[in-house]
């Protein structure tokens, strides 16, 4: 079973549109989610809910009032301005560290799981998925995006399935590093922008720490020829194989109205482009 | 007036509306500092081409152990207490990974025998840039690194600094609606939603919308690129989402976009849409400040 992350760098470059393009031709695939803070697969793949269980990661302070004697201590060794002027807990700002509940004299703050949001395992048309949605305004989204990947990775040696195919989170930070850790390959999604080739600079540094094998997919081919030229340039520096194309098309936007991925939407031309990208990604892969 | 440019999905235009937003300010003769607080993929310096500064590098705190002191194996208060396993008892010693350590300081409080410290580490840097008008401000964090909030927070403290010479502090958000975005919107006035008409963009809106209204902030919505997809307008009206603009989708748009240059100077027709985006945030943010 070989695990493959779809990740950008920078966001809204066709990442999630491609996944589920790839999601249709692959044959014998389990589907992850790990964009867990804009999870949009869903809206594209459709997928009946199986199974839902609560995510928890961290602690959280609860604070007892009628033991409170408001001696200030929480408020003046909290780090990240979580403590209210009236000693309740400001649950957005919170890291969950347990100073407050440690330096609380009269044992009025206690610490408990935090809730994070939910993870879920549904049936496609093209087969399991994975998917999450973190709580709003909610942290530990690494943690989150880890869990979505054990368990499609799970699912995948249960069913004997031979691919994960894995939508990962923009950025460079916590969430992306969660997708990337343990997976077998790498597809870049790039946008001829300059602000996407900028983050896929950025990216490729942070592949780099991981020594994965990673190809290139260019998205939105069209829009700018030269910098398509210098996407391809770099790539060759970085010795990232570029896999194929999409034109600059509003057949995705059209496909992702209707609910369906591009090679259904258009099988014939997108659906090729799809099948040939993939038929490279698994040489690769190997 | 702090105004946050937010979005919930990344590449919808949040990075678009906040530097064309800067330069109609800018362009109305008004001082504006600008934050650049997606520290992890920084990209309104590409359209704004500020003149930068080479960076300072910004830390946050982590612990250093005296060995000497330490009670040793018999204590192990501060590896116990430890939420982020970033303190691991190991040959004799307490080992900090400070990588996974967030700084909040409860090993050295918890320390029997005053045998921590406290150093910093190397989190990013934090980069001050100039236009005529225009203070800017970017943070790169360093790659593979976890904790993008100090650096978020340590921008926005040089923003507050800037403020008081500043009329309208813009803030360009990192997408998503978890910890960097709440670190992002924590003390700003309005907040503005870009969009755009697909199903993953008003999905994404809608997230960010609770996120906004959780946090008690107000708000409005831009739609980008509208007329290339689904009715947004419609979908707004139907959530009680205030209306702030539109940008209108068009290839010319697309190309002005792609080459990093400003869509403001693109065409009237452009200028125009955020002239008025521009106008009627004031004449909302006017009356929540």
């Amino acid at each position: 079973m070989k695990q493959l992350v779809v990740i950008s760098g920078k966001g809204g470059t066709g990442k999630t549109s491609i996944t589920a393009a790839l999601a249709a031709v692959a044959e014998n695939a389990v589907l992850a989610d790990c964009d867990v803070d804009a999870a949009d697969l869903h809206l594209v793949l459709d997928p009946e809910i199986d199974k839902e269980e609560d995510f928890y990661s961290g602690e959280t302070p609860v604070f007892d009032a009628d033991l409170c004697t408001q001696c200030g201590l929480c408020l003046d060794n909290c780090r990240f301005n979580a403590v209210s002027t009236d000693f309740q807990p400001i649950k957005e700002n919170c890291e969950g560290c347990g100073v407050c509940e440690f330096i609380c004299p009269s044992g009025a703050v206690s610490m408990h799981p935090r809730w994070c949001g939910v993870k879920r395992v549904s049936r496609t048309r093209f087969g399991p998925m994975v998917h999450a949605e973190l709580g709003i305004g909610e942290e530990n989204s690494g943690k989150l995006v880890t869990d979505v990947r054990r368990t499609s990775a799970e699912i995948a040696e249960r069913d004997g399935a031979e691919f994960v195919i894995v939508d990962g989170s923009p950025g460079v930070g916590c969430p992306v590093i969660a997708s990337l850790t343990g997976a077998d390959a790498c597809l870049l999604v790039a946008e001829p922008t300059v602000s996407a080739i900028h983050d896929l600079e950025r990216v490729a540094e942070l592949l780099k720490h991981f020594r994965l094998p990673s190809a290139c997919v260019i998205n939105k081919r069209g829009v700018n020829p030269e910098l398509e030229e210098c996407i391809i340039g770099f790539c060759e520096a970085s010795g990232i194989p570029v896999v194929g194309s999409y034109p600059y098309d509003a057949a995705f936007n059209r496909a992702q109205s209707e609910r369906m991925t591009v090679v259904e939407y258009d099988p014939e031309g997108f659906g090729l482009t799809t099948r040939n990208i993939w038929e490279e990604i698994k040489q690769f892969m190997v | 007036m702090r105004i946050a440019v937010a979005s919930g999905k990344g590449g919808t235009g949040k990075t678009t509306v906040a530097t064309n937003l800067a330069l109609h300010h800018m362009r109305q003769g008004r001082k504006v500092a600008f934050v650049d607080c997606d520290v992890e993929e920084p990209n309104a310096h590409l359209f704004l081409k500020p003149e930068m500064d080479d960076g300072t590098e910004v830390h946050m705190p982590v612990p250093v152990f005296d060995d000497d002191a330490c009670l040793g194996e018999e204590c192990r208060k501060c590896v116990e207490l430890c939420r982020f396993k970033a303190l691991i008892w190991m040959a004799g010693s307490v080992m900090p990974f400070t990588e996974m350590c967030h700084g909040c300081g409860l090993c050295k409080l918890a320390c029997p025998a005053d045998a921590i410290s406290e150093g910093t580490r190397a989190v990013g840097h934090a980069y001050r840039g100039q236009l005529p008008g225009l203070t800017f401000h970017k943070g790169l964090m360093r790659i593979g690194e976890a904790m993008a909030p100090p650096l978020i927070r340590e921008l926005k403290e040089r923003a507050t600094e800037d403020a008081s010479n500043a009329d309208i502090v813009l803030l360009d958000c990192p997408p998503g609606a978890s910890c960097p975005v709440v670190q992002s919107l924590e003390n700003v006035d309005f907040a503005v939603l870009v969009t755009e008409p697909t199903p993953f963009g008003l999905h994404d809106l809608g997230i960010a919308v609770k996120l906004l209204r959780k946090l008690d902030i107000p708000f409005g919505a831009v739609i980008n690129r509208d007329g290339m997809g689904i009715d947004a307008h419609a979908h707004l009206r139907e959530n009680g989402i205030d209306l702030l603009g539109t940008v209108p989708h068009s290839i010319e748009a697309a190309e002005t976009y792609s080459r990093g240059e400003m869509l403001y100077d693109a065409s009237p027709e452009l200028e125009q849409a955020f002239t008025a985006i521009a106008e009627r945030i004031e004449s909302k943010a006017g009356g929540a400040v």
